[in-house]
Formats: structure tokens, sequence, C-alpha cells
């Protein structure tokens, strides 16, 4: 079977880093590998992009990025909620609608945050609770933009969503960035949510979690029947703040 | 008015950031660096000021892209400190000479000791309403005096300048060595031990016992007022007011009420209650502090339960132990267990503050068994942060007869949901949180939108109050009982384990 070259090479010179323990020049990478310097500078530079590798500002030596050691460690919900928290409650004063925070567990969505309405009136902290992944609005985003889990996922999950409209609904929300709905969950009561990204050096990066609003349906929905366009940019705008800060350290 | 918005600056204890409201109060940005923690020896911490200088320059115009804002957007900045910390710098090239001592730091333990004895001790617990501790200020000033070489000559020439945290941040950004104004504010200033705690200004006596030159201090001024105008990192905007991060609180949780209190959870915990118009001395282990001061108005006072290990034993089970990578998987590790499996930890790091007070006694981890895994040690890490709170809580109910029927609060900690149900189990009080769980950095809005008419009075900001939290206690009186009991004999055997009073000669380990 044919092997892909550029991935090879690539691999060969993770290995190279991986097995030096200081920092490499570009010229000795070259001379270890026997490629000439522009073909390992491309590799280099791409496996930069996509965090596997590091550049040392000062000396401009390559090591091995975080990027690689991170891979396939999840992101700790906890660690979410408190990246979250001051964007959330923004979210929330500046809607006046209570806030979600829902990340995949199973075949499920849970809430790891959750804001108060901040209308002063009595209410119940929903940490914890579960939603329906392909019902919800949490849900359609995670399915739209987590790569763990697939929408036939969520039917064998038992979801009762004919086929075809659920891919078209995560079709939607993929496209959109952020997926909306009414009155499933509770009744009267419509959920707006985006996702929170982690940017693992990849231009759009993988979806960790969704930030929501949920409010009485004629203040999340215009006339047309869809959601209001402040809200809409209010909502991905804190959820990409979120997502920015999950790139500083953790 | 074309300046929508107030920017704050919260020079804490691990991070310092930005965070920007709306007239509303509410948070439109947010942008935040840490800065290195320094142990060079046991019972030392340090902090670069210099350091800490750089990230206000970053997280200023951070916070301003995030929001899609211009400085001119900007109508004042506040600013809310770490208390204590002690910097020393040169008026001239601007530069910190020395580290800064932090508030944590335990290494004038023999100075204070000292000053106890003396005649002067009394004469310190009369005019500032402390009685003397490391905790505070001026022993850390004095030892900068004694270690740095030429420093008390030079701070007599008024070469060199002393302040806290916001003092070295105001001087930067008005101009550092050129033209830079060199002020604290009057709850700053009530933690160095120097100030009248009644007439809010220093008090000569009181230098002259530990030999403080009175050119080396900054002017006290009231909470909310122009102190000057930025000429970097907001450029063109004014300083409307500055706050010790505790009092910043209070005040960002609008407390404004005689028996209004809140409970801050970050590095350590601070509980403060709105004491009003009276400073009253506690039997119980409280501190008395200065709350605010508005200009032209009569100052309003505080009681104070400090708490100083509450986060930093979180730290430390991440950085030392390297248990967890991040702080917040505290809370993921201590639900794989039900409860703390029998294990205890005091911890007296820096020995025990309120209402203990105890210099000699360091930290404890007891009841180990081999049953005993690393989640139970994370619940019993944030057990000890509840059961703290029980204890000043307690203080607080004695010394002014008031029972709390609730607790606010607020900080970085209380992203911890298991945290904050587990301080409503001990105290049998609900816990409520406030949309803005920042308070401090709000508190140090406030001032500053006051001072600049941003704000017309307090009654607009009790307005802006918004709940965005709430848990209810739900641990049974026995089991409650059964761990204060445990908690209780925990505490009992830190006490005492420093035995030689040389700072150098720490317990081994
Ligand atoms: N989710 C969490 N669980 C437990 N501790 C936390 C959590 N998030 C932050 N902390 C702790 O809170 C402290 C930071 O809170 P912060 O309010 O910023 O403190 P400070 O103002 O003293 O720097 C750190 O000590 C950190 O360990
Ligand atoms: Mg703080």
């Amino acid at each position: 079977m044919a092997t892909i070259q550029s991935i090879e090479r690539a691999a060969a010179v993770l290995h190279v880093l991986g097995a030096v323990h200081e920092p490499v020049a570009l010229g000795e990478l070259s001379r270890l590998l026997d490629l000439p310097k522009p073909t390992v500078h491309g590799i280099v530079r791409t496996l930069c992009e996509v965090g596997f590798v590091t550049q040392e500002p000062d000396t401009g030596r390559y090591a091995l990025g975080s990027g690689l050691a991170t891979l396939g460690e999840g992101l700790d919900p906890h660690l979410l909620r408190s990246r979250a928290v001051n964007w959330a409650d923004g979210l929330a004063a500046r809607t006046g609608m209570e806030v979600e925070l829902g990340v995949l567990t199973g075949r499920t969505v849970e809430l790891v945050h959750h804001v108060f309405r901040p209308d002063g009136s009595p209410q119940r902290l929903r940490v914890g609770e579960l939603q329906p992944l392909a019902t919800s609005a949490l849900g359609l985003v995670l399915l739209a933009f987590s790569p763990a889990v697939s929408a036939s996922a969520a039917r064998e999950a038992g979801d009762p969503t004919p086929r075809v409209s659920l891919a078209r609904a995560v079709q939607l929300a993929r496209r959109q960035g952020w997926a909306c709905v009414d009155s499933t969950l509770r009744p009267g009561v419509a959920t707006l949510a985006a996702p929170l990204r982690r940017h693992l050096g990849h231009r759009l990066g993988v979806g960790v979690g969704a930030l929501g609003v949920s409010g009485p349906r004629d203040r999340v929905l215009g006339p047309s029947g869809e959601p209001r366009d402040d809200l809409v940019t209010q909502v991905v705008a804190a959820a990409h703040a979120v997502s920015s800060t999950l790139q500083e350290r953790l | 008015m074309s300046a929508s918005y107030v920017a704050s600056i919260d020079q804490g204890t691990t991070s310092t950031r930005c965070l920007l409201f709306d007239h509303a109060g509410r948070m439109v940005s947010v942008a935040q660096h840490e800065h290195h923690q320094h142990y060079p020896r046991p019972g030392w911490a340090e902090h670069d000021a210099a350091e800490i200088w750089a990230n206000t320059l970053r997280v200023l115009p951070e916070a301003l892209a995030l929001a899609g804002l211009q400085p001119s957007d900007v109508a004042a900045v506040g600013i809310a400190n770490q208390r204590e910390t002690t910097v020393v710098w040169d008026r001239a090239t601007g530069r910190p000479v020395a580290p800064a001592i932090t508030w944590q730091d335990t290494r004038t333990a023999d100075l204070v000791a000292e000053l106890g004895r003396s005649a002067a001790a009394p004469l310190f617990e009369e005019v500032c309403g402390l009685t003397p501790a490391g905790y505070f200020a001026a022993p850390r000033l004095r030892w900068l005096l004694d270690h740095v070489p030429g420093l008390q000559r030079r701070a007599r020439l008024g070469e060199v300048a002393f302040g806290t945290m916001e003092s070295w941040l105001i001087w930067n950004l008005t101009g550092g060595p050129d033209g830079g104004v060199h002020v604290t504010d009057v709850t700053n200033a009530s933690r160095t031990m120097l100030m009248d705690i009644h007439t809010l200004q220093w008090d000569q006596r009181l230098l002259d016992a530990l030999d403080v030159p009175a050119a080396m201090l900054p002017e006290i001024r009231p909470n909310a007022q122009v102190y000057g105008t930025c000429t970097v990192g907001l450029p063109g905007v004014v300083i409307g007011g500055a706050f010790g991060d505790q009092q910043a609180a209070l005040f960002g949780q609008t407390c404004f009420d005689e028996g209004e209190a809140k409970c801050t959870y970050g590095t350590g915990a601070f509980l403060l209650m709105n004491t009003g118009a009276s400073v009253t001395p506690s039997t119980h282990g409280l501190l008395s502090t200065v709350a605010y001061a508005l200009e032209g108005e009569q100052p309003v006072y505080a009681t104070e339960g400090s708490i100083a290990v509450a986060g930093a034993l979180v730290q430390w089970f991440r950085d030392s132990l390297e248990m967890i990578s991040s702080a917040p998987e505290i809370e993921t590790l201590a639900r794989r267990v039900e409860d703390n499996g029998g294990c205890y930890i005091v911890p007296a790091f820096a020995g025990l503050f309120a209402p203990r007070w105890q210099a000699d006694a360091r930290g404890v981890v007891v009841g180990l068994t081999s049953y005993v895994t690393r989640g139970h040690l994370a619940r019993a890490v944030l057990e000890a942060t509840a059961w703290q709170t029980c204890e000043v809580v307690e203080a607080v109910d004695l010394d002014t007869s008031l029972t709390l029927s609730r607790l606010r609060v607020d900080g970085g900690m209380t992203a911890n949901h298991l945290l904050m149900q587990t301080v409503a189990d001990v105290l049998d009080v609900p816990v409520e949180r406030p949309l803005v769980a920042e308070s401090v950095s709000l508190g140090a809005a406030y001032a500053a939108g006051l001072a600049v008419g941003f704000w017309p009075d307090l009654d607009v900001l009790r307005g802006t109050w918004r709940r965005a939290a709430l848990w209810e206690p739900s641990m049974s009186p026995v089991v409650r009982r059964r761990e204060r009991a445990a908690w209780d004999r925990a505490v009992q055997r830190t006490l005492h384990w420093v035995v030689d009073e040389d700072p150098d000669a720490a317990p081994p380990g």
C-alpha cells in the first residue's frame, strides 16, 4: 500500500524532536533527516500551526509542542465552568435570561454550569441536569461541533427525531454556528446556543461544550420565528470569548 | 456622555485582571494574566512588582480589544489590590528595590513578637485598631529597611517610595518617574499598622515606633476620588478610586448597611461585615478595618474574619503535590468519592489566622489510613475552606450578636459548586453568589464611577445586585456535629508546632 510521503516525513520530524531532549535548529533537523532545508521548513511550519511543534522565540529552534501532550486528553468540565463563569454572568446580565453550559456525557448533554435569570425570582440550580442530544439547542450544537459524537449515536440513544430532520438540524447548526430550539424541553421556553471550541492549532477547533440562553419564546424569537439577531450576536460572542480563554495555559 | 464604560484593575495574589462594566454594572469584557509566586525559603512569599506592572499593561488593551472599545470609551478606572503586600521602589528609576513581600509571608514573626513585648504595643491597638501581627504591611517595610543596604537613609531622603500594590500601579499609570502620583486609599492604609483608624491619617507615634520615615509614605485618600490621569495603559482616562480587594468586594456586593456581610474566596478567604460608623473591637479574633470612606463623608467600618489559606491550598495541591493540573479539577477529583474518608487537612501554612491567630501553628494532614485516596484528599482540601468559614462566622455571631441568615459569596473559588454546597452545609444557611462573581472588580469600578458621576449614589448601585446562584444546606445535624468535632481535633494538632523563634530554623520538611 502506498504511504503518503508528507505524513511520513512529518512523523519523522516528530520522532527526531521527541528523541532529542533539547530544541533543534532547522539545519540540524535537515541533516538528521537527510532532507533539503526548504522541505523540512515547510513541514515544521505546518506542525507549528497545528500545535504539535513549537519554535523557541529567541533561538528559532524547534521542539515538541504542548498540543501533542494534550491530544486525547478531554477538557475537564469544571475547568470549562471556571473559564466560562465571567462571560456567562455577563451574558445573563445583558440578555436578562438564564444561561446554561452543557457538555457531552455519554449520549446526553449534562449541564455543568447554570446562571439564574437575573430577575430576583426564586430559582433552583440546574447543574447536573441531563438534556437529550437531538432535541435541545445545546445538544444540536454538540452534535454539530463535537467530533466525539455523531447523529447516529443520538438516534441509538433512543431519540425519536426522524433521521432526515435531525441531519438537517445538525447541518444547519454547523453552517450558522448556533442552534435554536423552541419549547422542546419546557413549553413556551426557547433556547439559543453556540459552541465552545478548543483550538489546538486548527483554525476552527474542536467543540468541547455549548453555551446557551433560555427564555420565554417571544423574547428569544422575533416575529418571523427566527431568533433575534442581537441575541444571536451576544450568545456567539460570549461563546467565542470563552473559547479564547481555553487557548491559554490551563 | 460618550464614555459609557468603567474599567477596573484587580491586582490579585495569583493574577491581574481588567474588567469593563456598563452603566447597569454588567460586565462586558475581562482579560487576565497570572504572575509567578516565589517561595525562596520556607515562610517567605514574594512577587515581582515589575512583572505585575507588565501584566497590568497587557490586560488593559486586551480587555478593551475583546469588547471593541477604545480608552476614550472609558469614563474612569478603579483599582483593587491584594492587601498588605509591600513594595518599595526607586522614585528616579521606577524600579523596585527588592522583591515585593506578600501578605502570606511570615518572615517578620520575630520582629512582631518583639514589638508585641515592647511598650509601644498598646499604642498600636489603640491608634490603628490592630494587634501587631506579621500579616500587616509595616513590619514588612521595617524588614526591607533593615535588609536592603542603604534603604533607611534613602527613605529619609525621599529617594524611595513605599506602597501597597495600588500605590505602585497608580504611580506607574500616572507617569512613574515622570510625575507619577504617590497615593494610597484609606482601606489599604488601614492594613499597614501605621494609620490612625479614626482620623485616617498616618500617626507619627506609630511611624516612630517602627522608625519609618514619613518621606517614603503615600498620601492617604478616600476610596472614590480622582487621583490623577493615566499616561499609559489607558491614556487619558482618570483613576477614580482604589480599594483593598476585600473592601472592594464588600462595596461591590453593595453591603452598604450595618450588618451586611460577604465572604470572598480567593487565595485566602475573607468575611467582612459592615459595622457602620463605629469601630468595634473584637473579643473573638476579628479585625477592625475601614470598609470605605467617601469624600466629605464619615468613614464606614467593618469587622473582618481573615482566613490566610483557602484557594492557596488548592494551588499547593496542584503545584507542590502535582495531584491535579488545574485548580478547578479538584472538584472533578473530589466528586469521585462520597466523603473525606476520615481525612482532614488544616492549612496553617502561615500559622492560623482568624479567629485563632496562632503564629506558631503549622499545617497538618490527619486521619490517614490506607483507605484514603487522592479523591479523599481533594475533599479534605475543600472542606478546610468550609470549616474555616464556619469558624469566622461563629466569631462574627459572638462579637456582634448578629446571626447571619444567609451568606453572600464571591471570588474565583465560587466557581466550585461542591465547595459552595459544602459551605452551605457546614454553616447551615443558604449561600448565594451575585451575578458578578468578580465583586472585587465591581467594587473598584463602582468607586471610580461614583468619583466621576458615572453613577450618582449608593442607592442606584444597591439596585444593581442580582442573584446568579443559590446553594441550600442539606447536611444532617448529626453529620455536621460529627464532622465539626473531627475538624476541631485536627486543628488542635496544628498548635505550637513551631518551637524555635528563629524563622530560618523551619520545621523539618
Ligand atoms: N474551581 C475552583 N476550585 C477550587 N479552587 C479554585 C477554583 N478556581 C480557582 N480556584 C482558586 O482560587 C484562587 C484564585 O481566585 P481569585 O479570586 O482570582 O484569587 P486572588 O484574587 O486571591 O488571586 C486560586 O488560589 C485558585 O487555586
Ligand atoms: Mg482577588
